[in-house]
Parts: C-alpha cells; sequence; structure tokens
C-alpha cells in the first residue's frame, strides 16, 4: 500500500512537473495555438477528410466509419446485429448472415476489427471484426461498405483475442477468452482446472475473394486469452496472446486470477503448425459450425452449417509453442513495426514489459526453460525481456506505433496515453484522456508501416464532456496529433456503441474503390424483375410472390388484389436505379420485421403476413425525388374463403 | 491539305460535341457525347439517368442512333469530305489541281457544317419543346407559354435546376483544326502561285 502511495505521490509530482511546464508555454501564445487546432481539425463543407476510422460499436454489434480529423460519422455498417434502419439481418436476403449453430442470433458484442493487409501494409480491400459472445469472424468489404461473410468458430466462449491479422492476410486470427470442457460437456465447475481448454483458431483468407474457413485450432492450457497481435517482419510467423488466470480459477476471478505474479504471453509458431496440419496433422473433431457469405450479384446471403473442425494439441509440435512471462494479467499484447518487440500491457503492473523476438528465439535455441505448463515449455522472464517502461502510468492497456521508433501506450486507471521510446524505453510525453481510456488507434498503428499523423484514444467514461443526455450516454474519444515531439489534443467527439478498438486508414488507399451502384446486368437474384414486362404475382400455396420494381417515383405494380388472409406475402423489389445515392425504401404497413432500403441495382425481399381484410398501403422510405410522397401503392387483402383472382397493375 | 481532311477520320473516334448537365443533386454532372454515328453517355448510366429525369418534364427520350437519319448519313458525308479532300491534295500537290479547289472543299465543308449544325440546332427545340402534354411537372414561361427545355447549340444555359454546358469535343476540334489547315494550304498556295507569276 505504501509503495502505490509513494508511486502516486511520484506521478503526482511529474505530473506537476509537466503541467506547470506546459502552461508557462502556453501563455503567451494560447490564442494562436488554440485556433491552429481548430484549424488543424477543420475540413471545410464539401472537403473530404484525409483518413477513415472504422470504429467499432461494441454492444451495438456493427462497425461505424468516421472521417478523421474532423471525427464525423458516416455509416453504421451493421454486421453481427439486425439493423431496422436499412432491413439487414430482417430481409430474406440477409437473414442467414446471423444464423449460427445457436440458431439466429441477431446481436453482438463487436469488438477489434483489422483491415487486411499486403506485405505489413494495410491494402484496404477488406475489414475483419470479431463477435466477441456469439464466437463470430466477419469480414467486410471496403468496396461496398457491406458485411460478406460471418464465419463462427466453435470451441470458443467469448472471441475476445480476435480479429487480426497476419501481414499477407493469410490468417485472421481469433482466440477464446474462456476456456471451456472442449468438445462441451456436463461437468462440475470446480473441475475446471486441466479439464478445460482455450482454443486458439487460424481462419485462413483466400487471397482473391477474401472467403474464411477455419484451417486449425490450437487447443491450449485453460488460460483466458485476452488479446493477440502477428508477428511481422522477423517476426512473421508467430502469433503472441496475452493470457490472465493462469491460476485457472474459475469463480470471483477479479480476486483468484490476480495472484500470479505473472501470467503468460502464449507465443506460437503458426507457419510450423500449419506445416504440419499440411502434412496431415492435427485431428478432425466433429462441430457444428455456420458459415455465412454474402454474393454481391446475387444480392443474397447462404448459411451452411459446417461439421468438423482440425484441431491441434501443442503437445503434437514440439517447439511451436512457447509461454513467456510477463507481469500482472496483461491485456494489450503488441508487436512493433520492426517485429521485435513484443509489448504485454500487464494491466495490473506500474511498469511496461517489453519482450525481445530475438532474445526469445535465443533462449528457445538454447532450450534456456523455467519449466512448463501441461508440456508447454515457459521461457525465463529475464532472458526474454528486452526492457521495461519504469511507472509510465497506472493500468497499462494497449499500445501502438508511429513507424518513427515511439510507442504510444493506453493506461486505463490513470486515464492518460503515454508516448515512449523503444529501445531506451523512456517516458517521452503524457497526456491526458477524458476518460478511463481503454484502446488507441494510429492509422496503420499495428501494422508494418504506421502512418504516423494522428492518434486517438477511445474512452469507456464520457460523463461531463458533452450535453447531458440522461443516464446512457454515448461514449467519448480524443483526437492527437502525434507529428511532432509532444502529442497535442486536438478534438473530442462522440462515437457509437462502445469502441472497444478501431482501424484507421488515409482515404486515398479506399476512396476510389467505393461503390456507386450495383449494375442491373449483374443481377443474379432468382426473384429479379428488371422491368415491367418482368412483374408479376404468382400464387405458390399460401405464398404470395410480389416481383416489383421501383423507379423515381413508382412502384410497379403499385395496385395488388387477390392476397388473402392468412397469406404470406414476399415483396421481391428491384431498384432499376443506376444512378449514384438514389436507393429506394419499402415500408409496409403493420409489417412486424422491418423497412427496406434497397440500393440501386439491388433485389431485396420482405415478408408481410396480412391478418386484417382491407386495402393497406406500402410507400418508400427514403426520400428519393420530387415525386417521392406519390411513390406509394396498395394491397387488397380479401378473406380467407374470397376467390378473388390475384391481379396487379400500375397505371390504369 | 491532306492532313486537314485526314483530320475530319477523327470524328470515327472522338465526339463531335458534348454536352454537360450539372445540378445541386448532380456535383459529378450527368453528359452525353454526340459523335457522328450516335449519342453516348459519358458515364455508362448517363443517357438512362437523364432520361429518368427528363420523364418528369415530358422530354422524348435521348434517340438512339436508329432512330435518326442523321447519324447513317453523317458518316457517309464526314467519309466523302476526307476522301474529297485528300484527293484535292494529292492532285494539287502533283500540281494537276489549282489551289483554289482547297478553298472550295473549305466553303464546301463550311457550307455542309452549318447546315449539320442546323439541323442539330433543330433536333435540340424539337428534343425540348415537343413534350408530353401529360407531363408531371409543367413550367410555363412569364407569358404562359410552355417553357422550353432545349440545351443551348454552343454555351451555357440555366434550365431549372440543371447548369447545361454545349461545347464542341475532341472530333469537333480536330475537325475545325483540320479546316483551318486546309486554309492554310489555301494561302500557301496561293503565295506560292503568286511568287510565280
Amino acid at each position: 500500500m505504501k509503495k502505490i502511495l509513494k508511486s502516486t505521490l511520484a506521478i503526482v509530482a511529474v505530473f506537476a512537473a509537466f503541467t506547470s511546464c506546459n502552461n508557462s508555454g502556453k501563455s503567451s501564445n494560447s490564442g494562436a495555438l488554440s485556433s491552429n487546432n481548430a484549424e488543424k481539425v477543420y475540413v471545410a463543407p464539401g472537403e473530404h477528410d484525409s483518413h477513415y476510422a472504422f470504429i467499432s460499436g461494441g454492444y451495438s454489434g456493427n462497425l461505424t466509419v468516421y472521417g478523421l480529423p474532423s471525427g464525423r460519422m458516416f455509416k453504421e455498417i451493421p454486421v453481427f446485429s439486425q439493423f431496422p434502419t436499412n432491413g439487414y439481418g430482417y430481409s430474406e436476403e440477409t437473414k442467414p448472415m446471423l444464423e449460427t449453430s445457436y440458431g439466429f442470433v441477431p446481436w453482438d458484442d463487436s469488438h477489434h476489427p483489422d483491415i487486411s493487409q499486403t506485405k505489413g501494409k494495410l491494402d484496404g480491400r477488406w475489414i475483419f471484426i470479431n463477435g466477441n459472445n456469439t464466437p463470430r469472424i466477419a469480414r467486410i468489404s471496403l468496396t461496398t461498405f457491406e458485411t460478406e461473410e460471418i464465419i463462427e468458430v466453435p470451441n470458443s466462449a467469448g472471441n475476445h483475442s480476435s480479429s487480426f491479422i497476419t501481414e499477407n492476410t493469410e490468417y485472421v486470427v481469433a482466440g477464446t477468452r474462456f476456456s471451456v470442457p472442449i468438445p462441451q460437456k456436463d461437468i462440475a465447475i470446480k473441475d475446471y482446472k486441466g479439464n478445460f481448454k482455450g482454443a486458439l483458431s487460424f481462419i485462413s483468407v483466400d487471397p482473391e475473394h477474401g472467403h474464411m474457413d477455419i484451417k486449425f485450432q490450437v487447443l491450449m492450457p485453460g488460460f483466458n486469452y485476452d488479446l493477440s497481435h502477428p508477428g511481422r517482419g522477423k517476426s512473421h510467423g508467430w502469433f503472441f496472446f496475452t493470457t490472465y488466470n493462469t491460476e485457472e480459477a474459475n469463480s470471483l476471478l477479479e480476486v483468484n486470477a490476480s495472484q500470479n505474479d505473472k501470467d503468460f504471453i502464449a507465443a506460437i509458431n503458426w507457419k510450423k503448425i500449419e506445416e504440419y496440419v499440411n502434412n496431415g496433422g492435427g485431428t478432425m473433431m466433429p462441430a457444428n459450425y455456420a458459415h455465412n457469405v454474402y454474393d454481391d450479384n446475387t444480392h443474397t446471403a447462404t448459411s451452411t452449417m459446417k461439421k468438423e473442425v482440425r484441431v491441434v494439441n501443442p503437445s503434437e509440435v514440439p517447439g511451436a509453442v512457447y509461454l513467456i512471462p510477463t507481469p500482472k494479467s496483461p491485456h494489450g499484447c503488441d508487436v512493433d513495426p520492426s517485429g521485435e518487440y513484443i509489448v504485454g500491457n500487464g494491466k495490473l503492473s506500474a511498469n511496461l514489459t517489453v519482450h525481445s523476438f530475438t532474445k526469445m528465439l535465443d533462449a528457445i535455441k538454447n532450450e534456456k526453460f523455467a519449466g512448463d505448463a501441461y508440456g508447454i515449455p515457459i521461457l525465463n522472464f529475464e532472458d526474454v525481456l528486452a526492457g521495461s517502461v519504469e511507472q509510465p502510468g497506472l493500468g497499462p492497456l494497449h499500445t501502438e506505433f508511429d513507424g518513427k521508433g515511439n510507442a504510444y501506450t493506453t493506461f486505463f486507471i490513470s486515464s492518460e496515453v503515454v508516448k515512449w521510446k523503444l529501445g531506451t524505453w523512456e517516458v517521452i510525453d503524457r497526456k491526458p484522456t477524458y476518460y478511463s481510456v481503454g484502446h488507441l488507434t494510429i492509422p496503420g498503428g499495428n501494422s508494418a508501416e504506421p502512418f504516423g499523423k494522428y492518434m486517438f484514444a477511445m474512452n469507456k467514461i464520457t460523463k461531463d464532456r458533452y450535453l447531458p443526455t440522461g443516464p446512457e450516454m454515448e461514449h467519448s474519444a480524443q483526437l492527437y496529433d502525434i507529428s511532432g515531439d509532444k502529442m497535442e489534443l486536438l478534438l473530442d467527439f462522440p462515437t457509437h456503441g462502445e469502441p472497444h478498438y478501431a482501424a484507421a486508414i488515409p482515404a486515398e488507399i479506399i476512396k476510389n474503390n467505393s461503390r456507386k451502384i450495383f449494375k442491373l446486368t449483374e443481377n443474379e437474384h432468382p426473384k429479379k424483375a428488371l422491368s415491367d414486362a418482368d412483374t408479376k404475382v404468382v400464387r405458390d400455396g399460401k405464398n404470395v410472390h410480389i416481383y416489383m420494381t421501383m423507379i423515381r417515383s413508382h412502384f410497379s405494380p403499385d395496385n395488388i388484389e387477390g392476397v388473402k388472409v392468412g397469406d404470406k406475402v414476399f415483396f421481391h423489389i428491384t431498384n432499376l436505379e443506376q444512378d449514384f445515392d438514389v436507393p429506394h425504401g419499402f415500408a409496409m404497413i403493420g409489417a412486424r420485421n422491418a423497412e427496406l432500403l434497397i440500393a440501386p441495382g439491388q433485389t431485396r425481399t420482405l415478408t408481410w403476413e396480412p391478418e386484417k381484410v382491407g386495402v393497406w398501403p406500402f410507400y418508400c422510405t427514403d426520400f428519393c425525388s420530387a415525386l417521392h410522397q406519390e411513390m406509394q401503392g396498395y394491397v387488397r387483402v380479401s378473406p380467407a374463403s374470397s376467390d378473388i383472382e390475384l391481379s396487379w397493375s400500375l397505371g390504369e | 491539305m491532306i492532313i486537314g481532311s485526314l483530320l475530319l477520320l477523327g470524328l470515327f473516334k472522338f465526339p463531335l460535341w458534348n454536352i454537360m448537365l450539372g445540378a445541386p443533386q448532380y456535383p459529378d454532372p450527368l453528359g452525353m457525347n454526340i459523335y457522328i454515328q450516335g449519342i453516348k453517355g459519358v458515364q455508362e448510366f448517363d443517357l438512362q439517368n437523364i432520361d429518368g429525369l427528363n420523364h418528369y418534364i415530358g422530354m422524348k427520350t435521348i434517340p438512339k442512333a436508329e432512330d435518326m437519319w442523321e447519324f447513317s448519313v453523317f458518316p457517309k458525308v464526314i467519309l466523302g469530305m476526307a476522301t474529297l479532300g485528300v484527293v484535292i491534295g494529292l492532285l494539287g500537290y502533283f500540281e494537276k489541281l489549282s489551289y483554289k479547289y482547297f478553298l472550295g472543299w473549305f466553303l464546301l465543308m463550311s457550307v455542309l457544317g452549318i447546315l449539320g449544325m442546323y439541323d442539330f440546332n433543330n433536333w435540340l427545340i424539337d428534343y425540348g419543346s415537343n413534350l408530353d402534354p401529360h407531363a408531371i411537372i409543367k413550367v410555363t414561361n412569364p407569358d404562359g407559354t410552355p417553357m422550353s427545355y432545349k440545351p443551348p447549340l454552343l454555351g451555357f444555359q440555366k434550365l431549372l435546376n440543371f447548369d447545361v454546358t454545349s461545347l464542341p469535343h475532341i472530333g469537333g476540334y480536330l475537325m475545325f483544326i483540320g479546316m483551318a489547315l486546309t486554309l492554310i494550304a489555301f494561302w500557301i498556295g496561293r503565295k506560292a502561285s503568286l511568287q510565280k507569276t
């Protein structure tokens, strides 16, 4: 206790020194400085931001798109959650995206987005994000900005140390937070120790289409796997995972999982395991997990259940897995751009531990082990240690890099970002965050080539930063200019949901690839209608299929009769526009699912089960044109016993 | 003279004329390129989108190549004039033909060009003012007559929310340069013959 008091006092003293220093520097020209900051984030009307930021939505289950430096939000991309705004997860085409082995799961907790890479550099083709609750990994296209694929991760529970990309997007890696019985079985919880396992999944990514497939799962001891990062450059081929609860406690973890002085960073030589697996190694184990793929041409997702997964026990591949002792329940596990330094952000530690990849290889070569855990060699802390940043702050969580030899670490408890130098481990600067920062992001800051101009910190607590909005508030983020020696706070902006992490990229890498429309000539939807001649209404027992088109400013057909109470009506609607930014909406009175927003050239299907006799209107929800309000129609619903034939018309 | 008339052939590759339509909702303007063989959109879906907007004010759709006799006759005329020009040029070069024929070609081409412009303008008038009586939006001039949506033949005009700019395109400029070259050829020929005498 005394020690903590002392170090806190020391930090306060350091703070005082810094703040007084800053004040004296600022007081002479504070006016000029602040106006300078305003200019740095001002993006004039009609101008574009220089960077995209993709910020995870946490419990919203989605991903939001922001511009930097303005902090303006451009879009919310639905990923794991139903989204009535455009009908994602409600339309027949998109419902399969949310299928899992647990059935239809229309929400999740999305955490860590990561952009695809080529040779360690952001290539801006796709962005991946993990669903933490019902373990899933999603791939989102950065041309359509839509979720294209979701794969469920079996044997995982709390998909947290995910989704991180190897330097040529060979794999997207998903590690489990909770260890569980593998396979699941009915056993006493107190039998956790030794019986539960943690699955670390290596999901291969097809270089052309991005399609994901679980190549293998490494079944690790029953620790909790918190975060992970790939090696790069010299350490390419390795993957590093932080662990906590190496005590293997199953209750009151806040105490029982905080007992060991050191937990581990698990270092996994995935190239070695890949080779083993390619030669037929590992065991195919029965499993059940969903693989959902969306096709841009059919505008439709399909869900298939996969029935087996390849698992590998570390003991089968000697020399592939090692444990590096790392102080106090490390959270972030971050590798510098050169691939030499592995930063373990021990969240209960006063110091920041940095391991050396070269020293790790030496220790392995010399077989200098401190023991083993379930047969996995444990290296000596001192043998692998590159250095530590002494008393930089309280509660280090996550570190990124600027590509100029500096690292930036967030400190949750002391609510600040600290800039320090790789190699000398000296603290260069510190700036407060508002409040209790989780992750931070530098564009490309976890790649081989960071774009070290901006850094933003994503906070967990908002309190008084904005106009109050009741007990529930959006979280706050701060943007800093990191181009100089000292970080400079530029902007404070609210973020949607609970951002756990973000990935950012210079706009020019992706903005010219953004799709404007879907071509009707490429539309392969089986229920499309490309002209008035294709429109029709077809009865198939109780199912009524309406093939409809929409164009400024009418639906075709817009008068439909012959539908009966008890029918299930499918509106298959094609937007005939081929003009940028002219979506149309479709809303049916009393629809118990959602409206649809249909992009130019796209076909979408809404189901409606009429329960009442009458004449019921539908209309366009997207203010598409001067005659938008006229874009409407009627469905006549007759009693179930009626013998009115189906008929449809437009303009009669 | 030969180069000048050969430049006419550029019209088979490049548009003669271009009309761009910008509006608040169209920061990237819609546009049509007018070739001697037909009308094409500047971007893939521009014609479709122009037609889509024009249906509100009752304009006819932009004609396809087969809908207008001009698009089959113009290429023949241009090919004929180019050939004639080359022949005159060759004969002139070997001094079988007087340089005055160069001027004759230029004048013939100018007359044909003006006729072409006249015809084009007539089409623009018809396209812009021959409107569907059931048009969704009917706008009248202050004197009560229906407003014409005729795009300008040359230059800029404001039509409702659209800024319309109509200018020659590469093919047109090549044609003008070519015609100018034939004039220069005439002038050089004249100078040469004056020196001889």
